[in-house]
């Protein structure tokens, strides 16, 4: 029951593109067409998770015991950026079908905020689930958390990917070309998801 | 380019927010009021100039394969000084911005200032390049934190001018997106014109 | 221009990079340990002595179960002897825990409550910041006479407008930490 609340929550009333921002750049980047859409969610679900469980562990293991708590967001980063490059290297061995469809995006992702601030998140904010009380998330709790965030981020990044695919035909006034109607629209898709808050 | 206009460069001609589309994150998120965005500018500003000044101090030495690992270790180091003392000094708005503090360090003007500019240039001009970004990126948030606080909550800079609450799905996240989104057409407009 | 690659000044670089950089911000941390903690403990003082009458002593953090989960409160006392409880309790709200502070006198009426951090929405359960009507029905709430939860639920609490949520959380929390003050002095 509260895993399933918390991948309510984070899939829809707490989605982290439309409720908190986080990984704007990419997601303007990369909607243009819902085939890479799809591949950068992929992407992004792939590193979210596995990025979260090695900080979590990290942060919990080494920096909580010795104190070095200050270390955090240097250390985060630069795992996040070594955990990149090997996933990359060892998907083109393993995998190269999986590597052509995602091989692409995986570089972009280091810079994706989405990633450290999923990372960050899960190891200084209390969370609450269904009236239950606040509380540092568990484990399992983080890495559900983090594989239903970055649904989050890949399902708001394919729906926009769709809406923008028919924005492409459609006459605009010259001025709101390109970016400035992208952004008008996330705002009403914004507004529509705004419709879960309370759900849980 | 003379060193006035490695200043101002970044007010207008490649303003961060408008013309290079950097950095939307805390530009969305942490304007939902002029003080808020402000703040945010002067933050990333700060990172920004320091980062600036220690990577073109550096950048003869840091070899070509490890330069990215080595500016990101730079610029994290400020940010989290920066943490430090705003947690010490400034709690309340440490509170407000939140995450977006740490997040500085993926903010891609930082880094991207880092690559187009500092490794290239000498300690001074990278330091100008950094202000000026910094402060066309200040500009853009403050902007777009007026705009928002004005609609949204019927003051501006925390000074109420009309009674009761404005309209305030332009303080929650989709008044982000319209407002940016609207205030972009408005620069093109203006941009077209001269 | 950047240098040549080997493997040998990579390392180096890399290395001396990580060292200089996690020294410094130790440095750093060191020097601002201090404030931060001053800081965060003039918060916390004034979050206290803005729920309890004042020119108490406040005592340091003691643990207590409220609503079912750990917490913390405080014991503010006055020429030797304890004036009020300052309790810590949190309630989850329309976007999350709401966390309150809430003054209790040891006639088991409530003092004052002041917000410690919330995650409502801006404008609207936020207001439990600011409405001052909402904010005034706390001082001398007297729970013996009066009944915890909003009006719509039956109880005398006004519920700030169009926000009932965070209204009904806020009365738990009061609630909740009333409850805990009945076991301090059950003790």
């Amino acid at each position: 029951m509260e895993y399933f609340l918390i991948i309510i929550s984070a899939i829809f009333v707490n989605n982290i593109m439309l409720a908190q921002f986080l990984g704007t750049c990419p997601f303007l980047g990369v909607s243009n067409k819902s085939s890479t859409a799809t591949g950068m969610s992929g992407a992004v679900v792939f590193v979210i998770t596995l990025s979260t469980l090695v900080t979590y562990l990290i942060n919990k293991y080494l920096f909580l015991p010795l104190h070095l708590e200050f270390l955090q967001t240097i250390a985060f980063i630069l795992v996040i950026a070594a955990l990149v490059q090997m996933v990359e290297i060892v998907l083109k061995k393993i995998s190269p079908s999986l590597y052509q469809a995602l091989g692409i995006y995986l570089p972009l992702i280091t810079t994706n905020c989405a990633v450290l601030g999923v990372a960050i998140n899960v190891v200084t904010k209390e969370f609450t689930f269904g009236g239950g009380p606040a509380h540092m998330l568990n484990l399992g709790e983080a890495v559900v958390y983090a594989f239903a965030t970055a649904l989050g981020y890949g399902l708001a990044m394919i729906l926009f990917a769709g809406l923008r695919e028919h924005l492409e035909l459609n006459d605009v006034p010259k001025a709101f070309k390109g970016l400035p109607i992208a952004l008008i629209t996330v705002g009403i898709m914004a507004m529509a998801f705004m419709g879960f808050s309370g759900l849980v | 380019m003379t060193r006035l206009q490695t200043f101002t460069k970044g007010f207008f001609k490649e303003n961060p927010t408008f013309v290079l589309i950097l950095g939307m994150c805390p530009t969305l998120a942490t304007t939902t009021s002029a003080i808020n965005g402000l703040s945010m500018g002067l933050a990333t500003l700060f990172v920004l100039v320091l980062s600036n000044i220690v990577i073109s101090a550096i950048a003869p030495v840091v070899p070509d394969k490890v330069h990215i690992p080595v500016y990101i270790v730079v610029i994290a180091t400020f940010v989290t000084i920066l943490q430090f003392v705003m947690q010490a000094y400034t709690p309340a708005m440490y509170k407000t911005l939140g995450i977006f503090i740490p997040l500085i360090v993926v903010n891609c003007i930082v880094l991207g200032r880092a690559e187009a500019f500092a490794n290239k240039h000498g300690i001074l001009d990278s330091a100008l390049d950094g202000l000026g970004i910094g402060l066309g990126f200040t500009m853009s948030l403050t902007v777009i934190g007026i705009v928002r606080e004005i609609i949204g909550m019927g003051s501006i800079f925390g000074y109420k001018f009309i009674s009761g609450d404005g309209i305030l799905v332009f303080v929650m996240a989709p008044g982000a997106f319209l407002v940016l989104g609207y205030l972009m057409v408005l620069f093109n407009k203006i941009a077209k014109k001269n | 221009m950047a240098a040549k690659s080997n493997l040998t000044n990579m390392l180096l670089v890399l290395t001396g990079t990580c060292l200089i950089c996690s020294a410094l911000l130790a440095g750093v941390y060191s020097v601002t340990a201090e404030p931060i903690a001053q800081t965060n403990k003039n918060i916390l003082m004034e979050s206290i002595s803005a729920v309890v009458p004042d020119g108490v002593q406040i005592s340091d953090a003691k643990p207590l179960s409220v609503g079912g989960k750990d917490s913390e409160y405080y014991e503010c006392s006055k020429d030797g002897s304890v004036v009020a409880y300052a309790i810590k309790s949190e309630a989850t709200g329309f976007g999350g825990a709401l966390t309150l502070m809430v003054g209790i006198t040891t006639d088991g009426i409530v003092y004052n409550t002041s917000v410690l951090s919330h995650n409502e929405t801006p404008g609207l359960g936020a207001n439990c910041t600011t409405d001052e009507q909402f904010k005034a029905q706390w001082k001398g709430f007297d729970p013996s006479s009066k009944i915890l939860a909003v009006k719509k639920d039956g109880g005398d609490v006004d519920a700030i407008t169009a926000s009932t949520i965070t209204s009904r959380a806020y009365a738990l929390a009061v609630k909740n930490a009333v409850e805990a003050y009945k076991n301090i002095k059950g003790e």
